[in-house]
């Protein structure tokens, strides 16, 4: 079957330990696409996979009611965190809520690089923004909007010595770190909630929709909770098992 | 005249290019046989009256005919154009080509390179790129391509132009053991003294009309018109 | 500089231990553009050599057309074929998307412009110098067209190669009908973009190496086999 998932998810290398387990379970090998989520939604939409795992709830949601997909199953989450400069010159490690850091970032126009691209952490940045009463529409040259992938645009962060957001999982894969390091993290806002989405077979018969229904229960289920919450990257846990069974 | 076989003829012949009118009208009969010189200055038609003659040049009025039917013509016809036109092969390989369109035996084609090669002298050099060649060597291998066939009529446009004497010499060699062994030739040139040397009839032309024609010792000592005395004598005609 | 070197020692280490993912997606690189290559030779060649030969009321804006095509980016080219394949397009009942087949697709249709550019321009060249000598010694239309492609042939064989670098180095187009599914339509571009996405530079630039290595063997082998360099004496 293939499952269409966000770039995120698969940076973090969890994909990894995830589908060799899937393999040995069920006996059901899953094809990965690695796209953004918008891109994601778009191919769930056309019939071209038979499932999708993303982190955008509107979108999702919006997804669902249209009738692209069954139904919507959280599956985990892990969290944004935001990436700078070591020298952190908005000084937005000492902010107490992500809404001062962007305000931080905003008032000392300091460079500033976005995904750009419709993905579920692009709809977060302009949600985040949005909250702080912010319009990046409105920002100086220094808000780079970029429309490329989660790597590509840490890419660019590192060479723009800018800050960014990204999830945490695929910053702490992140082989080209230069300059950049954490700078803020831990606010609620910025928790960043999986769900899995099987296509609808009504919309679109020629989807494998038991193979989607024995992955979603798999992904709920035990093995797929302590795999998920026991993966590490430098000690640090990436993402938390939420599925309700 | 002489009573000739019937030979080649062209009747009211036009050719037209762009509304500009290259060659003709033109009458003209032509023996079976014989040594026939195409003289006139540069762009008198001597180039198109050929072409025409082999049949690859089409006429706007008027008609060619031949004594042998038309399918046949260019197999019993060869042509060597002004500027060799060498294919990007091998000397071997340029002489094989006319006979391997025929389909002849690999035995017979060999056999003929072999043959052609020692009479050009380049019987060592069947290896090399006919490209690389110089310019008398690629008229040689041209002239022994067009005569490989064994053809009936031999047409040639000025094949002496670019070359040295020497060459010429070869050239005109190669040119009259094919007379003699009974190939009909045609060749324009705008060398005199060549056109004395080979000519057994000679055809004159200017601005693409036709000025004189007649047997090589008449014309030469007694031309017909006024613009072809003052040719022959060496002046400049236009 | 480090990078490069990390990369060029990257390449080293994936060669020697035979990295068997490596191996799998070089193969497959090989057989998707070797296969694009050969479908858009056999298009192309004939295309060149007949608009090359032939007169014929269209022929002007043909020409034009192929050349335009010529210029047409591959991700335009990579999104229109996903368009065609998806499940909700015309084509979509073949189920060819995200399979090597889409890809070879994608890739003739990159390509064969390309090729049948180059050689009508070559075809037209040589029929220009042999046109009179042809004509005159009365060659049949097959006979005639066998000669100038072969005549022809190491500047057919240049643009077949040209059509091979550019399909084994595209990416844009790959990825998007292709979809860069590991073990299935990973090649060696969408493998190094993936690598650079993740900030594996070591990785993307020894996977780079591998790609130039792999296009240098190919235009060596061909070569070879048609001995082009031992004749090509002028």
């Amino acid at each position: 079957m293939r499952l269409a998932v966000t770039t995120s998810f698969h940076n973090s290398g969890l994909s990894d330990l995830l589908l060799p387990a899937i393999r040995a379970d069920l006996g059901l090998h899953v094809q990965l696409l690695v796209v953004g989520t918008g891109q994601a939604l778009r191919l769930g939409r056309a019939g071209d996979v038979d499932a999708v795992l993303v982190h955008s709830k509107t979108a999702e949601d919006a997804f669902v009611s249209a009738g692209f997909a069954s139904h919507r199953r959280p599956i985990m989450y892990n969290d944004f965190v935001l990436i700078g400069p070591a020298s952190d010159p908005a000084a937005i490690r000492q902010a107490s809520d992500v809404k001062e850091a962007l305000r931080r970032i905003a008032d000392a126009k300091v460079r500033f690089v976005s995904r750009g691209d419709d993905s579920g952490t692009d709809k977060t940045e302009r949600r985040l923004w949005a909250a702080a009463a912010l319009q990046p529409e409105t920002f100086d040259p220094w808000y780079k909007s970029l429309g490329m992938g989660m790597g590509a645009s840490l890419n660019t962060a590192a060479g723009l010595n800018a800050y960014i957001l990204a999830d945490r999982a695929s910053w702490l894969n992140f082989g080209n770190k230069r300059t950049l390091v954490l700078l803020f993290s831990g606010d609620p806002a910025l928790f960043n909630q999986y769900a899995f989405l099987p296509i609808n077979p009504s919309r679109h018969p020629h989807v494998k929709w038991a193979a989607a229904a024995a992955l979603e229960k798999w992904l709920a289920g035990a093995t797929a909770k302590a795999l998920i919450n026991d993966y590490k990257i430098a000690g640090q846990q990436l993402f938390i098992h939420n599925a309700q069974h | 005249m002489v009573t000739l076989k019937a030979g080649l003829t062209l009747t009211a012949a036009l050719v037209k290019r762009r509304q500009k009118t290259i060659l003709g009208p033109i009458d003209l009969a032509l023996a079976a046989s014989g040594f026939t010189i195409v003289l006139g200055p540069n762009g008198a038609g001597k180039t198109t009256l050929l072409k025409v003659l082999h049949g690859i040049e089409r006429l706007s009025a008027g008609s060619v005919t031949w004594p042998i039917t038309e399918p046949l013509v260019r197999q019993q016809q060869a042509f060597v154009f002004q500027s060799p036109i060498m294919l990007r092969r091998s000397v071997w390989a340029n002489l094989a080509y006319p006979l391997q369109l025929l389909g002849r035996p690999r035995a017979e084609i060999a056999q003929k390179v072999d043959d052609w090669a020692g009479r050009i002298g380049l019987e060592t050099a069947l290896n090399r790129q006919a490209p690389r060649l110089s310019a008398g060597e690629k008229q040689k291998l041209t002239l022994a391509r067009a005569l490989i066939r064994q053809p009936q009529t031999l047409f040639l446009d000025e094949p002496c132009a670019n070359l040295d004497g020497r060459s010429t010499r070869e050239i005109e060699t190669l040119l009259r053991n094919a007379f003699d062994n009974g190939t009909r030739i045609i060749m324009a040139t705008h060398d005199l003294g060549q056109a004395r040397r080979l000519a057994t009839d000679v055809v004159f032309l200017l601005n693409g009309q036709l000025q004189d024609q007649g047997l090589a010792p008449r014309i030469f000592n007694a031309p017909g018109t006024p613009q072809s005395q003052a040719f022959f004598a060496g002046e400049i005609v236009e | 500089m480090n990078d490069i070197w990390a990369g060029l020692e990257a390449a080293f280490w994936l060669i020697v231990t035979l990295n068997t993912d490596l191996l799998e997606i070089t193969l497959r690189s090989l057989q998707v553009s070797l296969t694009a290559l050969v479908i858009a030779s056999l298009i192309a060649l004939p295309l060149g050599t007949w608009l090359a030969i032939r007169r014929f009321r269209y022929r002007r804006a043909t020409i034009a057309g192929l050349n335009a095509l010529m210029g047409l980016p591959p991700v335009v080219v990579g999104l229109i074929v996903y368009l065609l394949l998806s499940r909700s397009g015309p084509l979509g009942v073949l189920g060819l998307l995200f399979t090597p087949t889409a890809m070879i697709i994608a890739q003739v249709i990159i390509i064969t412009p390309l090729i049948a550019s180059i050689t009508h321009q070559a075809i037209r060249e040589l029929w220009a110098d042999y046109h009179d000598l042809l004509i005159s010694l009365n060659t049949t239309k097959k006979q005639r067209i066998m000669t100038l492609i072969w005549d022809a042939r190491r500047t057919l064989l240049t643009a077949s190669l040209a059509g091979f670098g550019r399909a084994i180095g595209e990416v844009g187009a790959i990825m998007i009908v292709g979809g860069n599914i590991d073990h299935a339509t990973r090649v060696l571009t969408t493998a190094i973009a993936l690598e650079t996405s993740k900030g594996d530079f070591a990785l993307a630039l020894g996977l780079g190496f591998v790609l130039i290595a792999l296009a240098l063997a190919v235009n060596f082998t061909i070569h070879a086999l048609s001995r082009t360099e031992r004749d090509s004496t002028w």
